[in-house]
C-alpha cells in the first residue's frame, strides 16, 4: 500500500492505516502535562551536582573536600579516589574504550567531572562545589586535531597500559588499488580539504537521571534521559556489577534526543554511586552549559577529498582520506566493526568505476562524544564530503552542478546497487526524485534570474576588491543529492558491545479489541505513540485511537538498542508490522473455530476476516479477541488470547534518499548570508503519516541550515571550550528559516514489510551541502571553492578575500 | 537548570526607596530592572550580588515624552516601548531600526532603557543609539541629581558613572528639526548581539550637513562615538563622497578585537560598511522629512 491509497477511517475520524492525524503525543505536550525527568519529585529525593574541570589536560595534584562536607546541606561529597575504592572510577564507552566517571589521574577535557556533591537541594550542591579545593598542574594539551599525531604530542591517555601516542584506530573501506588506478588513468583530479565541524545536538532538556537504589531489594531504578534504555540496563549492569534482573531503566517523555542522550554520561553513574552512598534517591541534571560543554558531541571529521573524472563529466573514483577528533575518550556509539560507522556510504548516489577511504581516530583534549546529532553513524560526514566534491568537481569542468550529478546518478535498473564499499542500496529511482526538486525549484529561470544578478552587482560597480560598492545582492543556488544506508542493522554485521541490533515488539490485543503494543525504541519527538499505532491499525484494521503504545521502561517493553541513527521505523517498524501480521494470522485460526471452517477458507477484508465467497459470515478483530479470551474451543496447539511477540533481525540497512535545492542571498558588503528558499524532496518509502514525516524534514531542514551557517563547539588554544552558552553556540530560529519546499517520491524498500525506509535524519544529512554549496556558488565572482561551515557572515567575508579560516579552532 | 548564588530579594516601590536600600545596604546591593542583563550572569555566578532592589514596580519611570526641544524616557521604559512609540518613530526612528535588532520580542518585553545603559555592555545597541544622539543620563542619588551626557557616561567596559547609591531615572534626548537618523547591525544570527552596528544622525541644511552623530556598538567601548567621523562630516555636501570618507574614519579609529564573532580587520571593514549605509539611510529621512 502506499500513501496515495484511500485508508478508511475511524469513529475519531483517523486514519485506520497510513494518512495524516494528529500526534496521540500532542494532547499532553500542547497542554504542558509532558512529563520529563525534572517533572519527577521522590519523596526524600537529594541532589547531586558536578565539579568540573578548569584546565584541558592537567595532572591532579590534590583535592580537599572537606569545607564541602561541612556545609549544612550536604549528604556526600564523591571524588575520584573514592570511585577507585569502589572499582567505579572508569566505565566503559559504547566503543570499548573507558571513560572517567570522575577524574583520578588526569584531566583530560575542560569541563571534565572531578567531584560529585549530594545535598538536599540543588541550590546547595552547586554552592558546595565552590566549598572544593582542587590542585591542578596544568599540561599541555592537545587541541588541534591536526597535531595530536605529531611527534612529540603530549600523550592524553596515559591511564591505558603501554599508550605512546593518541592513535585511537585505523580504518578503511573500498578498494586502494582499483582506485589509485582509476586515479591514475584520469583525465581530470580535484582534490579538497574540508572540516565538518564538531557540532552539538544541544536538545531544548538537557541530561540528567534520577537513581534510586532499595537497600533492602537491591533494586535498582534509573529514571533517566536516555534514547536506548535496554542497552543502558545492560550497561549499568555491566558497569557497576548489578544483577541485570534487579535494573530497571524508565525513560520519561524525553524533550529532545538527537543523539546526545545514546551513551551513558558520568552523572547518570554517578547519581547511582550517590543513591548507594545515601540511601536515598539523587537527582542529577546537568544546566545547559554542562550539556554544550560537556556531552556527546557530533562530526570533528577533517577530510581530505579527491575525485577523478572524465573531462566530459563522468565520476570515475572518490579518495578520501579522514581525521576523526574523537575528544578524550572514544565515546562514540558506532556498531563495533565500523569505528567511522557507516563511512561507507562517500561514493554517495554515483556510478563510480572505484572508491577508497580511510580513516584514522585520534584523542585530544575535549570532550568526548561523536555519536550525536541525528548520529546518522557518520553518514552525514559521508554526504557533505561527496555533495562537495560533487560541487568541487563542477566548478572544476565549468559544469552545471545539476547536469553533472544527472550524468552520475545511479540508474534504477542497477538496484539492488552494491556500492564500491560493499554496501547494496535497496531500491532507488534517482534520477525522477532529482527531476522533480529541480522542477520544483524552477531550476532553469532560477540560473537565469542568477546570471542577471551578478550582472548587476557588476554593473553597480561590484568586485573582487569592493564587493559591496553598489550594493547590489548576489544569489546562491544549491544542490544536494544524499543517499543514507539507515536501520541499523543487521545482527551478523552489526552490534554494540556484542549486542546485536535487532527489535523485540510485543502486542496484546485486550478482549474488548484494544490493543497494547510495546516496543523497545524511545521516542523524544518522533511521534512514535502515533506512527506505531498506525502500523498496527494498517496490520489489523482496528483504529489507531484504540491502540495504546508502550515505551521507555525496560520492565515493560522488550529488549532493543534504542532509536538513532533513523532505526525506529526501518527497524522496530518492522517488528511492530510483523508482530501485528503474526496476530492477524492467529485470528485467523480463531476466527474459523468460531465460523466452523478452515483457516483456508477465511479472507482478510481490513479488520475482518470472513468466509471467501460469503462476505456477510465474518469475524471482526474485537470479536475474534473476546472469543481468543473466551470459552471457544481452539484446534489443537493453539493457545488462547490474541498477542504475539517478534524479535525483528533487519536483512540490510533502509537507503533513504532525495534531491535538496537551496536558494541563498548573499550581502556581498557584510558577509550575510540568507537562505531564501529550501526545496527538499524525499523518497522514504510509502509515508505511514505524512504530517510526522514532514515535520522530522522541517527539523533536519533547520538543523542543516544551523550547521551549514552558524553552529559550532569551538576551543581557544588552551582548549578553553567557548561554545558553553547559546549566546555562543548559535541555534537557528524561525527567523533563520524559509518556509520550506518539501516533495516526495516513493520507491518502497524490498526487504521491509511496509517498504518503509526511515527519514528520521534525512534533512539533516541532505541540507548541509546544499546550503553550503549555495553559498559557494553565489561566490562565484570571486573565484572561491570551498570554505568550511560554519558560514558565520565573517568566514564568508574572509571567503570573499580568499582566505576562510579553520572554523575548530578560535585564534584570539 | 542553573542556580545562582544566594542572594537577598527586596523590592522597591518608589525612587526614594530603591536609593534607601542602595544606601543602607552598601555596594554589594543591585538594582534589577528587566533582569535580562543581571539574571543571566546571575546564574552564571559571573555576578553575585548580595541582594536585589527590584525596582519594576516604579511604572512612573515608564515613559517617552516630549519636553520642551527635548524627548524625555524614563529608565523603567521597555524595549518594547521605544519600538513602538509614535514620538520617536517620527523624530528618532534610528530607535525603531535598533529595536527590530535588539534580542527577541521576550527580552524586549521586559529589558529597560535604564539596564541596557547601566549593563555597559560594550554591544550594546542602545548605548550607541544614545550616544549617537547625545543624549545624556539622570542620575539620582539620596541628596541630588546630576546629568552626565551619554558620551562621558562610561568609564569602560562594564563601568559606568553610577555610583553604588544611585540610580539612572531618566534618558534625555535633544530634538533636532528635520534630522535623519538611522542603525545599521549585523549579526552572526536575528536576536544575537552585534558583530558591529552604526548608528547616525544628520541635519542638513543647503545640502550641507549642519550636524551629525555616529556611535559604534560592539567595536570598542560601550556607546562609542567615532568623533573623527562627525567631524569629517560637518560642513561638507550630503553625499557619497562625504558618507565614503565618514566611513574610513570610523574604521579607522574604533578599536574591534578579535573573537568568535569574527578578526578584528573584519569588525572594521564592517564598520565602513555599516557606516555608509546608515548615513545613506539618515540622509533619505532627511529628505523624506522634507528638510
Ligand atoms: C538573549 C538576549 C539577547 C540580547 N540581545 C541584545 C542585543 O542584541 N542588543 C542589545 O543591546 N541588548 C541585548 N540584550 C540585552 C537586553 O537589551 C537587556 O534587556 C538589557 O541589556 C538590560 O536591560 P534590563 O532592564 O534587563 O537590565 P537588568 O538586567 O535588570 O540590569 C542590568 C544592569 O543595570 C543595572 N540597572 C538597571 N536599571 C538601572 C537603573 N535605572 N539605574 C542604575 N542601574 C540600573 C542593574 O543593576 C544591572 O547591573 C539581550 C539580552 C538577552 C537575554
Amino acid at each position: 500500500m502506499t500513501a496515495t491509497t484511500p485508508v478508511p477511517l475511524s469513529p475519531a475520524g483517523n486514519p485506520i492505516g497510513f494518512g495524516r492525524m494528529l500526534r496521540k503525543e500532542d494532547a499532553r505536550f500542547l497542554r504542558g502535562q509532558g512529563h520529563y525527568l525534572d517533572d519527577i519529585k521522590l519523596p526524600g529525593m537529594l541532589h547531586g551536582a558536578i565539579l568540573r574541570s578548569p584546565h584541558a589536560h592537567a595532572r591532579l595534584v590534590s583535592i580537599d573536600t572537606s569545607a564541602a562536607e561541612a556545609h549544612p546541606k550536604v549528604k556526600a561529597v564523591i571524588t575520584g579516589a573514592m570511585l577507585e575504592g569502589l572499582k567505579l572510577a572508569w566505565m566503559p564507552t559504547l566503543s570499548r574504550d573507558v571513560q572517567a566517571v570522575l577524574a583520578t589521574d588526569k584531566v583530560r577535557f575542560f569541563g571534565q567531572e572531578v567531584a560529585f556533591v549530594v545535598a538536599e537541594d540543588r541550590y546547595s550542591a552547586r554552592d558546595a562545589l565552590e566549598l572544593i579545593v582542587v590542585e591542578y598542574e596544568p599540561l599541555d594539551p592537545v587541541i588541534d586535531a591536526r597535531l595530536a599525531l605529531a611527534e612529540g604530542a603530549p600523550v592524553i591517555r596515559d591511564d591505558i597500559e603501554g599508550k605512546k601516542d593518541n592513535h585511537i584506530f585505523d580504518w578503511e573501506a573500498g578498494d586502494r588499488e582499483a582506485t589509485d588506478r582509476v586515479f591514475s588513468e584520469a583525465e581530470v583530479v580535484v582534490a579538497q580539504d574540508m572540516l565538518y565541524p564538531r557540532v552539538h545536538p544541544a536538545p531544548m532538556e538537557t541530561c540528567g537521571s534520577i537513581a534510586h537504589m532499595d537497600r533492602v531489594t537491591g533494586q535498582l531504578t534509573a529514571w533517566s534521559t536516555t534514547q536506548a534504555p535496554h542497552a543502558h540496563r545492560t550497561l549499568y549492569s555491566l558497569v557497576a556489577g548489578l544483577p541485570e534482573h534487579k535494573v530497571r531503566i524508565i525513560s520519561p517523555d524525553i524533550g529532545g534526543g538527537f543523539g546526545n542522550k545514546v551513551g551513558i554520561y558520568p552523572g547518570y553513574v554517578l547519581a547511582v554511586v550517590g543513591s548507594i552512598v545515601t540511601g536515598k534517591p539523587v537527582k542529577w541534571v546537568e544546566d545547559r552549559s554542562e550539556n554544550l560543554i560537556s556531552t556527546s558531541f557530533a562530526r570533528d571529521y577533517h577530510m581530505h577529498g579527491e575525485i577523478a573524472a572524465s573531462r566530459d563529466g563522468k565520476i570515475k573514483g572518490l579518495r578520501v582520506r579522514v581525521l576523526a577528533d574523537h575528544g578524550a575518550f572514544n565515546g562514540t556509539a558506532q556498531p563495533t566493526k565500523f569505528p567511522a560507522g557507516c563511512f561507507h556510504i562517500f561514493p554517495g548516489s554515483y556510478d563510480l568505476d572505484a572508491a577508497h577511504c580511510e580513516v584514522t581516530g585520534v584523542y585530544t583534549n575535549k570532550a568526548p562524544g561523536g555519536v550525536a546529532y541525528a548520529c546518522s553513524f557518520r553518514v552525514t560526514e559521508a554526504v557533505y564530503l561527496v555533495e562537495r566534491m560533487v560541487d568541487v568537481l563542477a566548478d572544476e569542468l565549468g559544469i552545471d552542478p545539476a547536469e553533472l550529478r544527472r550524468i552520475n546518478l545511479l540508474r534504477p535498473e542497477q538496484f539492488p546497487y552494491t556500492n564500491k564499499t560493499g554496501w547494496v542500496y535497496d531500491s532507488g529511482d534517482y534520477g525522477r526524485t532529482l527531476e522533480v526538486a529541480l522542477e520544483k525549484a524552477g531550476y532553469t529561470e532560477l540560473r537565469r534570474r542568477q546570471a542577471e544578478g551578478r550582472e548587476r552587482w557588476r554593473a553597480a560597480g561590484g568586485s573582487p576588491e569592493d564587493p559591496g560598492a553598489g550594493g547590489e545582492h548576489l544569489m546562491g543556488i544549491g544542490l544536494s543529492f544524499f543517499t543514507e544506508g539507515v536501520g541499523a542493522g543487521p545482527k551478523k554485521h552489526m552490534d554494540i558491545l556484542g549486542l546485536g541490533m535487532a527489535d523485540g515488539c510485543e502486542l496484546r490485543v485486550h478482549p474488548t479489541g484494544k490493543a497494547q503494543l510495546r516496543i523497545s525504541v524511545q521516542t523524544q519527538g518522533q511521534g512514535h505513540e502515533t506512527t506505531f499505532a498506525q502500523i498496527v491499525a494498517h496490520e489489523l484494521g482496528i483504529p489507531p485511537e484504540d491502540i495504546e503504545v508502550i515505551h521507555g521502561d525496560t520492565d515493560n517493553t522488550p529488549f532493543g538498542l534504542g532509536t538513532y541513527g533513523s532505526r525506529s521505523t526501518p527497524v522496530s517498524g518492522a517488528a511492530a508490522a510483523v508482530v501485528s501480521q503474526r496476530v492477524r494470522e492467529k485470528a485467523r485460526i480463531v476466527a474459523a473455530a468460531a465460523l466452523e471452517c478452515s483457516p483456508e477458507d477465511l479472507e482478510w477484508e481490513l479488520g475482518r476476516w470472513q468466509v471467501k465467497g460469503d462476505p456477510e459470515k465474518g469475524k471482526t478483530v474485537a470479536e475474534i479477541a473476546m472469543l481468543a479470551h473466551g470459552t471457544l474451543e481452539l484446534p489443537e496447539g493453539v493457545e488462547g488470547h490474541l498477542d504475539a511477540s517478534v524479535v525483528y533481525d533487519p536483512p540490510n540497512l533502509t537507503y533513504p534518499y532525495g534531491a535538496d535545492i537551496c536558494v541563498v542571498d548573499l550581502d556581498p558588503g557584510t558577509g550575510r548570508v540568507k537562505v531564501d528558499r529550501f526545496i527538499a524532496v524525499d523518497d522514504c518509502g510509502p509515508r505511514i503519516n505524512p504530517m510526522i514525516v514532514e515535520g522530522q524534514v522541517h527539523g533536519g531542514l533547520a538543523d542543516g541550515v544551523g550547521m551549514a551557517l552558524m553552529e559550532a563547539i569551538q576551543f581557544d588554544r588552551s582548549g578553553t571550550c567557548l561554545s558553553g552558552s547559546l549566546m555562543d553556540y548559535l541555534l537557528p530560529t524561525s527567523l533563520d528559516c524559509p518556509s520550506w519546499e518539501l516533495g516526495e517520491t516513493v520507491t518502497p524498500s524490498p526487504h521491509h514489510p511496509l517498504g518503509v525506509k526511515g527519514v528520521g535524519e534525512s534533512a539533516t544529512v541532505g541540507s548541509p551541502p546544499a546550503v553550503v554549496n549555495a553559498v559557494i556558488d553565489a561566490l562565484e565572482p570571486f573565484g572561491v571553492r570551498h570554505a568550511d561551515m560554519p558560514l558565520t557572515p565573517a568566514q564568508v567575508w574572509l571567503a570573499m578575500r580568499g582566505r576562510p579560516l579553520r572554523t575548530d579552532i578560535v585564534e584570539m | 537548570m542553573q542556580t545562582p548564588a544566594p542572594f537577598e530579594y527586596e523590592h522597591a516601590s518608589s525612587v526614594d526607596e530603591a536609593l534607601a536600600l542602595l544606601e543602607r545596604h552598601g555596594p554589594e546591593t543591585r538594582l534589577v530592572a528587566g533582569g535580562h542583563s543581571l539574571l543571566p550572569m546571575m546564574k552564571l555566578r559571573l555576578a553575585r550580588p548580595e541582594r536585589l532592589v527590584d525596582v519594576n514596580d516604579l511604572t512612573d519611570l515608564a515613559y517617552v515624552r516630549r519636553e520642551g526641544d527635548q524627548i524625555a524616557i524614563g529608565a523603567l521604559t521597555r524595549h518594547a516601548q521605544l519600538a513602538s512609540s509614535p514620538l520617536l518613530a517620527s523624530l528618532y526612528p534610528i530607535f525603531q531600526d535598533a529595536e527590530r535588532v535588539i534580542a527577541d520580542p521576550v527580552v524586549r518585553n521586559r529589558g529597560t532603557i535604564g539596564g541596557s545603559l547601566c549593563q555597559g555592555d560594550p554591544a550594546e545597541d542602545l548605548s550607541a543609539v544614545v550616544a549617537t544622539l547625545g543624549g545624556s543620563l539622570k542620575i539620582r542619588s539620596r541628596t541630588g541629581e546630576r546629568v552626565v551626557a551619554a558620551r562621558d557616561f562610561y568609564l569602560g567596559p562594564y563601568e559606568t558613572q553610577v555610583g553604588p547609591a544611585e540610580m539612572v531615572t531618566e534618558v534625555v534626548i535633544p530634538i533636532r528639526p528635520g534630522a535623519g537618523s538611522a542603525y545599521e547591525k549585523v549579526e552572526r544570527r536575528p536576536g544575537d548581539w552585534a558583530i558591529a552596528a552604526v548608528g547616525c544622525f544628520l541635519t542638513v541644511s543647503g545640502g550641507v550637513i549642519a550636524d551629525c552623530g555616529i556611535g559604534l556598538a560592539a567595536v570598542g567601548a560601550p556607546g562609542l562615538p567615532a568623533l573623527e567621523a562627525e567631524a569629517a562630516l560637518r560642513g561638507r555636501p550630503a553625499g557619497e563622497e562625504a558618507y565614503a570618507a565618514a566611513a574610513q574614519m570610523a574604521a579607522a579609529h574604533c578599536r574591534p578585537q578579535t573573537d568568535q564573532r569574527g578578526p578584528a580587520e573584519y569588525k572594521r571593514d564592517l564598520v565602513a560598511e555599516l557606516t555608509r549605509r546608515a548615513l545613506r539611510r539618515a540622509a533619505a529621512r532627511v529628505m523624506a522629512g522634507g528638510a
